[in-house]
């Protein structure tokens, strides 16, 4: 901005502009401002400016430190578990698969996506270990996840991200953070604090009921017999316009069979599923449950009433195994916000969030060097 | 277009001025949107959903308001303006328009990168214009950022200048822009 002195040359010296000294409204000059009037002006654009920026520094949480946004959640998993070049900031191990979706029709009066019409879609997946440590030693009460893909024939995708819990620990987001918080291990005896565990159990009650539902449940041997569930609900979308809320559940057809958990190796999970892969395709019955009005739809820790609907909308095969350095599943941010038409969020507060960390999680990742992977490709040949 | 047209307004014309006060609310919607967005894990989903088709928008209503702009006579720059003033106008203006049309294409580009659906509404999704590459999306994501922080930072300077010129000055400049008409004096 020039100074004011250049303002008054103008003035004074304008009859030399090109058009100006027939055109430029100057008939009238403003009286000229008092010091006082001048600095009250000068003052106001100087606080009208400040508060445009304040404004926009006040909506990016600037002046909210203890806000938990999805780069501080990340923070977190990284305090957690140090950063590992290049891979995801949870259910950082992992394999990739490709399959395919047939759909029996049954779910179109549900939703109109088209991934519910009958027919075949090609899938890309994702079997992971819960945890941001991508060496970690395969163990069978550690979180198993599946990331699907669906890719639909006119360019839509759904994504999906499930677990092998029939409920979630944390109803909230906040509750996820204050959990890896209170359970980060000492420095020194390289242990979590027990007092501190045992607060945030007593404070989050939901939790607490959560863990006896996971317990009752043994894990199965292996990533191929194993169920895998939506948890967050869902609003399902019919061609009439009719909503639904459901979860969906990934039911295995290879028969359940107890994890020992014996004398395993580093990899055992994973070696199981490539050498189960490699014998026969695997398959899961996709079905979904049908929410009553007055089920819970914001709330993963609490189950839907035993009896709700299931409808079994369609097979999923998954025929090959492939290491994350060879299939582009390893670059998908399975975001589960990622939905065809006719499915939409619930008002469950951990799909917005669970979207926001992933994004954060995936920018970091992606612009990162790949460090090898734990499964490698000559692990998957083998 | 004629150089007299050019010379009888003191005013930007009728639809120049209706997409300037149209872009100038949607520009800054999406920066407070984005910047917002960003640090949000509740409002995360529908900040998103709202920022992509607002953001192509704002791509398309550029384009319109360029063509548009090249085919109006714009009145002169206020006698009060030396040459530097009316270099820096120009070149900021310059500069807006630079950030208003890449930006959304850094937008668009950086998911195709991705190879994220680009959804505006319901199954109405755009097609990639860059190649598959999380690294290239790495980059356009940090660009975007980069071009927001400028794009605000031009806005702030822009909004500076006019109310110097509108409290200060005292040059009319800023009843060049008015919504509504005003009278040749
Ligand atoms: C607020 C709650 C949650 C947070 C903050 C969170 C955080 C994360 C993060 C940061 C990643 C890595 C994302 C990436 O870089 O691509 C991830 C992956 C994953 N999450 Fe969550 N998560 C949450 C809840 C859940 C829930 C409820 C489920 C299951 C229903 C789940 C299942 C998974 C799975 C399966 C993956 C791995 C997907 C893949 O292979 O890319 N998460 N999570
Ligand atoms: C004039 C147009 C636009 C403006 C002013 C704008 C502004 C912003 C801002 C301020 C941010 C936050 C940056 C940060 O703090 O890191 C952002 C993020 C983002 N923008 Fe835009 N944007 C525009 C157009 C678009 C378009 C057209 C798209 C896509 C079609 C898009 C997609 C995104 C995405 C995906 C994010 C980041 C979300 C995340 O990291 O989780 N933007 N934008």
């Amino acid at each position: 901005m020039a100074p004011l002195g250049a303002n008054e040359d103008a003035k004074t010296t304008n009859g030399s502009g090109e058009l100006l000294s027939e055109t430029a409204p100057m008939e009238k000059h403003p009286a000229p401002l008092t010091a006082r009037n001048m600095f009250a002006r000068l003052a106001g654009i100087g606080v009208l400016l400040l508060g445009v920026v304040g404004a926009f520094l006040y909506l990016g949480g600037w002046f909210s430190p203890q806000k938990l946004t999805p780069a501080r959640f990340v923070d977190e998993f990284e305090r957690v578990s140090g950063i590992h070049s290049g891979f995801r900031r949870n259910h950082a191990k992992g394999v990739c698969v490709r399959g395919f979706f047939d759909s029996n029709g049954q779910g179109a009066r549900l939703s109109k996506a088209v991934a519910f019409q009958s027919g075949r879609v090609p899938v890309v997946g994702r079997f992971s270990l819960g945890g941001g440590d991508p060496h970690a030693t395969d163990d069978l009460s550690t979180v198993r996840g599946l990331g699907l893909q669906f890719s639909l024939p006119d360019g839509e995708q759904w994504r999906t991200a499930m677990i092998d819990l029939p409920v979630f620990p944390f109803k909230d987001p906040q509750a996820f953070y204050d959990n890896l918080v209170a359970s980060q291990r000492d420095p020194n005896t390289h242990q979590p604090d027990p007092a501190k565990g045992a607060a945030f159990l007593a404070s989050h009650p939901e939790t607490a009921r959560a863990l006896a539902i996971i317990k009752s449940h043994a894990p199965s041997s292996g990533f191929d017999n194993t169920a895998y569930y939506s948890l967050n609900a869902f609003r399902f979308v019919n061609a009439e316009g009719a909503s639904t809320y459901v979860r969906w559940t990934l039911a295995p057809v290879q028969p359940y069979e107890a994890g020992t958990g014996a004398s395993q190796d580093k990899n055992f999970l994973f070696d199981g599923l490539i050498a189960s892969i490699q014998q026969h395709p695997l398959q899961w019955h996709l079905i979904m449950t049908v929410a009553q009005p007055g089920d819970p739809t914001d709330n993963a820790t609490i189950q839907w009433p035993e009896g709700r609907e299931q409808v079994d909308v369609g097979t999923l095969t998954l025929d090959s195994v492939e290491s994350e350095e060879t299939n582009p599943a390893r670059d998908i941010n399975f975001d589960p916000l990622v939905l065809p038409a006719g499915m939409a969020p619930s008002n469950d507060p951990l799909l917005s969030a669970r979207s926001a960390v992933y994004s954060q999680s995936f920018t970091r990742r992606a612009g990162e060097t790949k460090e090898p992977s734990e499964i490698t490709p000559s692990e998957v040949r083998k | 277009m004629s150089a007299r047209t050019t010379t009888d307004r003191q005013q930007f014309t009728g639809s120049m001025r209706f997409l300037h006060w149209l872009m100038a609310a949607m520009v800054l919607a999406m920066l407070g949107i984005g910047i917002a967005m960003v640090a949000s894990l509740g409002d995360y989903r529908r900040l998103v959903s709202i920022h992509r088709p607002l953001g192509i928008l704002i791509l398309i209503l550029v384009v319109i308001r360029f063509v548009n702009r090249r085919l109006s006579s714009l009145p002169p720059f206020p006698a009060t303006m030396s040459p530097q003033e009316r270099f820096a106008a120009r070149a900021s203006e310059a500069l807006l328009y630079t950030l208003l049309l890449v930006q959304p294409l850094v937008g668009w580009g950086m998911l195709s990168a991705a190879r994220y659906p680009i959804v505006l509404f319901g199954s109405l999704h755009l097609f990639p214009i860059l190649p598959h590459s999380v690294m290239l999306y790495a980059v356009l994501r940090r660009t975007h950022t980069f071009l927001a922080y400028l794009l605000f930072l031009a806005f702030v300077a822009h909004f500076g200048a006019i109310l110097f010129h509108a409290l200060i000055v005292r040059d009319g400049m800023l009843s060049r822009m008015a919504p509504w008409r005003v009278r040749a004096r």
